[in-house]
């Protein structure tokens, strides 16, 4: 009954399950068809993974209101924790270690959120860059987490659920897209609980928050907990079902940023907006070196689409917080209605 | 100020229907006869707060008994929403103490307060902008969920009764305060009156023994306020609930209230009952001026 | 503690507080911005890449020290007035965060702009300060930390009398106390923020030189605003003092601890460990070094 509630009018009048299950079907019946291997590596899979991140920040930025500027150090919590539980526990199906993983993640985020206790705005984001180079460093200096690799990179292990194996691409895609899809399907209903309404009721109004009985600190350790957990998970799809091959320098100041910038291209405080945001920022760079290897030939070398990329990205964050301030998700819903709108009236 | 020219007393009758303005005529009675004596629902023993030089509250002495509708009066900036900070437990008052029931504190808990019965409104509107009016209402029940997120997550254990019984006074609060139509607006996008009333709503939803409102007329048209007094008659008669309320309309203030205190530069200048507060010599002088005739053409 | 080595001790620790007037040095960027405007500026360390490179790049191509200087403060000032026009004034009005998380697209820009145009190799830059440590009572002392240490002491005061007795100064202030009352007697406040803009440039500009002298002009050195946040957790976003002691006390503890504790952490610790002396600091004093406590108004 509460769903109902979260958006101000209802945009259409299918029902709310509708899109996502139609969207279910194409992803498992018609993609896996149809898709070529170049979809799945550079589009699908960093797709799903960094949604599944963007849904963990947008949980604890979006909703609970608490800017972290560390979400990379979560994916490689995750992901070194999901290589050791299954490097060192003999027997340990991947599912067990993938979800321990998003336990110590969440662990390791709730530790870190502790600041948020007695800081806000501004201190705490620059308190949570504490988490992004505690984690970096200590992947990099104890190789016991890589089990003595050089310089920390560890390789996936194949991935497989009662003896049916995911390692080939569309396969990947297929593990990752379930997690992906369970997880996000939790997410909604934590935002729709009363956890949720407490998420959002400490970041609209902390001090009227405490003194109505919400509790403020456990929320916001709930947050910070789940959010972890969520992009923990995310970590290890990152690793284990797109890259394959992971060090500790690739979740760096810039991954952070990119997740962040995710949730807010996409929109602040909505589960579908990862996924707008995640899309946009996976494809942006794949359009871009395309077209500028078309237009400037060789002169377009990878540095130069490396700096054009930051450009385009920054312009982007730039745009979209002046014009679209609640992100492609307001943008995508407005189009909507304006076309059931047209469709009724005819 | 100049609001107290706009006085309702007798004018504002014509608003309402036939019971409440007998209700209207109860509570002046009730008001001339104070509650039995004993027992208090708010207490301020020596109470003083300064913020660098500022004093906003020296000494005060204050005590509300159950089931009285006490307002507080004053020029801008003479303590009053400190006061209802220093019982909130927003501020730290810098000597002296809060009784609230039996309980008595040099620092009031601030997230323990709904637990002691205590809700509240805000002079600048604190609703969360983000939620809906109804999921705004519901939070006013937060502090009862024992559930956990996990729970929530799955609908396990008691989070769906929780759920609907949250829900279900949420809704009837709407009801009561004809708000039941913007229940899925998102609260942030209603007008300012409606939002006032929502804030209400969610102070309510909680059944505070002791309900705290600062300025919940403050920006609203007059058939809005005429709406407001009777909300707040209601819940105080309906609900017994003690009402402590600052108020800017001296019209509405003489109407609502049992006992009235009158602040000035952080110090209690008068407290009495309606009458005796309106003769006052200080109270005219420091407040009421010139509008003090108008009062009494008012008729109250 | 017999052995305790006093000498060395005080070499590190003058070496730290050296070090920390450089961290200071970009906090004072920051400050200055987020004083008048309330952003919480991330592209200061982007603008301090975008000067040393711009600078160097100049320098590299013939153009003489003194004129290069000049080009590239006319640059930043560009900058820094087109930042104000392009992105702040849309977002006049808008929560905090959101400005603060257009500079971080500001910073993303700037950083590929700066690349882009002049390239991404790593250049020398030489300011003609040799760094020949010398001795004093048998401490030996960095020339060169000694030398950028009294540029940013010398840039401090110079902007402390700018801004306490010049006309425009006092509007700063008037600003940084209260916006609303600062519009209301007619302040330009466009104007004014276009001004602290261009002075942010300015200690951009200091700042890059000085870095890029001692770390080489290269990407990393956007970098730096990563010193300088826990240094303004420390001190305050709003507080020149506090920048100054904040840099001092992050940069001696940091440089102590990877000097004493370091080895039992396998050393490397310098990335993380004033992030934590911040919070510590913050854990025991919520409101600073010099913040006053502020009551929120409800
Ligand atoms: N958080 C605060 N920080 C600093 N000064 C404060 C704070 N809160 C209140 N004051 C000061 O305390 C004094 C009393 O303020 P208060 O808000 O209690 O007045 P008030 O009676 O509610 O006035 P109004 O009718 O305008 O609401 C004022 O001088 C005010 O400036
Ligand atoms: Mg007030």
């Amino acid at each position: 009954m509460t769903i109902a509630t979260l958006e101000a009018i209802p945009t259409s009048y299918t029902p709310r399950w509708l899109t996502p299950v139609l969207l279910l079907g194409i992803a498992y019946l018609i993609i896996p068809l149809v898709g070529t291997s170049y979809l799945f590596e550079a589009i699908l899979l960093p797709f799903l993974a960094l949604s599944l991140a963007g849904v963990g920040l947008n949980i604890l930025t979006g909703y609970a209101g608490q800017v972290s500027l560390g979400s990379a150090a979560f994916l490689a919590v995750g992901a070194f924790a999901a290589y050791n539980f299954n490097l060192r526990i003999d027997g340990l199906p991947i599912l067990g270690s993938i979800f321990l993983s998003g336990v110590v993640a969440a662990a390791i985020g709730i530790v870190f959120g502790l600041p948020s206790l007695r800081l806000r705005g501004f201190y705490l984001a620059v308190s949570t860059l504490a988490a992004q180079f505690f984690v970096q460093w200590a992947l990099t200096k104890f190789s016991w987490f890589s089990n003595n690799s050089a310089s920390g990179v560890i390789d996936a292990p194949p991935l497989s659920i009662a003896g049916v194996e995911f390692n080939s691409a569309v396969g990947r895609y297929l593990f990752s897209l379930t997690i992906v899809a369970v997880l996000t399907f939790l997410a909604y209903r934590l935002v729709l609980s009363q956890t949720g309404r407490n998420f959002i009721a400490v970041r609209d109004n902390e001090t009227a928050a405490r003194i109505i009985g919400v509790p403020v600190l456990k929320t916001k350790l709930i947050a910070f907990g789940v959010s972890s957990f969520v992009i923990g998970i995310a970590g290890v799809l990152w690793a284990f079902a797109y890259l394959r091959t992971v060090e500790p320098a690739g979740f760096n100041l810039d991954r952070s940023f990119q997740i962040l910038f995710i949730i807010i291209i996409g929109g602040l405080a909505s589960i579908r907006g990862a996924f707008f945001g995640a899309a946009l920022l996976v494809v942006t760079p794949l359009i871009l070196s395309r077209v500028g290897s078309f237009l400037l030939g060789d002169f377009f070398d990878s540095g130069v689409l490396d700096m054009s990329q930051r450009i385009v990205l920054g312009g982007l964050i730039i745009l979209f917080l002046i014009l679209e301030p609640d992100g492609l998700v307001s943008f995508w819903d407005r189009i909507r209605k304006r076309t059931t709108t047209r469709l009724l009236r005819q | 100020m100049n609001s107290i020219n706009r006085i309702s007393g007798v004018h504002t009758a014509t608003y309402l229907p036939v019971d409440i303005a007998a209700e209207q005529q109860n509570a002046r009675v009730y008001g001339n006869e104070p509650h039995p004596a004993g027992k208090i629902a708010l207490g301020l023993e020596s109470v003083s707060l300064s913020f660098g030089g500022v004093v906003a509250l020296e000494n005060i002495d204050l005590s509300v008994r159950p089931g009285e509708i006490r307002a507080i009066i004053g020029p801008n900036g003479a303590g009053k929403s400190s006061l209802i900070n220093v019982i909130s437990g927003v501020y730290r008052p810098d000597r002296g103490h809060v009784r609230i029931g039996h309980d008595r504190f040099t620092n009031v808990p601030t997230q323990k307060l709904v637990h002691l019965g205590v809700a509240r409104t805000f002079q600048n509107l604190a609703l969360f902008k983000g939620l809906s009016v109804t999921d705004n209402v519901m939070s006013g029940r937060a502090h009862k969920a024992r559930s956990t997120f996990l729970g929530q997550i799955f609908g396990i254990g008691r989070s769906p009764s929780e759920e609907v019984d949250a829900h279900d006074r949420a809704a009837k609060i709407l009801k009561f305060l004809n708000l039941t139509d913007v229940g899925n607006r998102l609260a942030g996008t209603l007008p300012y009156g409606l939002q006032k009333r929502v804030e209400l709503a969610r102070a309510l939803v909680a059944e505070p023994a002791l309900l705290l409102l600062d300025e919940p007329m403050a920006g609203l048209a007059e058939p809005e306020k005429v709406e407001m007094t009777k909300f707040i008659r209601a819940a105080n008669r309906e609900y017994g609930t003690t009402i402590v309320l600052i108020e800017h309309d001296i019209g509405v203030v003489m109407e609502l209230s049992h006992y009235i205190a009158v602040f000035d530069y952080g110090r209690k200048i008068a407290d009495g009952t309606p009458e005796e507060v309106r003769a006052d010599q200080k109270v005219i002088d420091a407040y009421l001026g010139v509008a003090a005739e108008n009062i009494d053409g008012g008729g109250i | 503690m017999l052995d305790f080595d006093w000498q060395f001790f005080l070499e590190v620790l003058i070496g730290g507080l050296l070090s920390g007037v450089m961290y200071s040095l970009v906090a004072l960027g920051f400050v200055l911005v987020y004083k008048t405007s309330g952003v919480l500026n991330f592209a200061q360390g982007a603008m301090l890449l975008f000067a040393a490179l711009t600078f160097v790049s100049l320098v590299e191509k013939g153009i003489p020290f003194a004129l290069a200087l000049a080009i590239t403060f006319g640059v930043m000032v560009a900058i820094g007035i087109a930042i104000e026009r392009v992105v702040l004034r849309p977002l006049t009005n808008r929560p905090p965060m959101t400005l603060f998380m257009a500079t971080l697209g500001l910073s993303y820009i700037l950083e590929g702009a700066a690349q882009l145009i002049w390239g991404t190799q790593v250049h020398g830059l030489d300011l003609g300060i040799d760094d020949i440590p010398f001795e004093v009572g048998g401490v030996l002392i960095s020339q060169f930390d000694l030398f950028a240490a009294s540029v940013a002491a010398v840039l401090v005061l110079l902007l402390s009398i700018f801004f306490r007795y010049t006309r425009i100064g006092l509007a700063f202030r008037a600003v940084a106390d209260d916006q609303f009352a600062a519009l209301a007697v007619g302040l330009r406040l466009p104007w004014i923020w276009a001004t602290v803009w261009a002075v942010a440039g300015l200690v951009a500009l200091v700042a890059g030189l000085l870095w890029g002298a001692r770390l080489g002009v290269q990407f990393s050195l956007s970098l730096v605003v990563l010193k300088a946040l826990p240094v303004l957790v420390l001190g305050g976003f709003d507080s020149i003092p506090g920048a100054i002691v904040g840099g001092l006390l992050i940069g001696a503890t940091e440089k102590l601890a990877e000097v004493y504790i370091g080895e039992y952490f396998g050393g490397g610790i310098e990335s993380w460990f004033a992030y934590v002396v911040a919070l510590a600091f913050l854990l025991i004093r919520p409101s600073g070094i010099f913040g006053q406590k502020l009551v929120e108004r409800v």
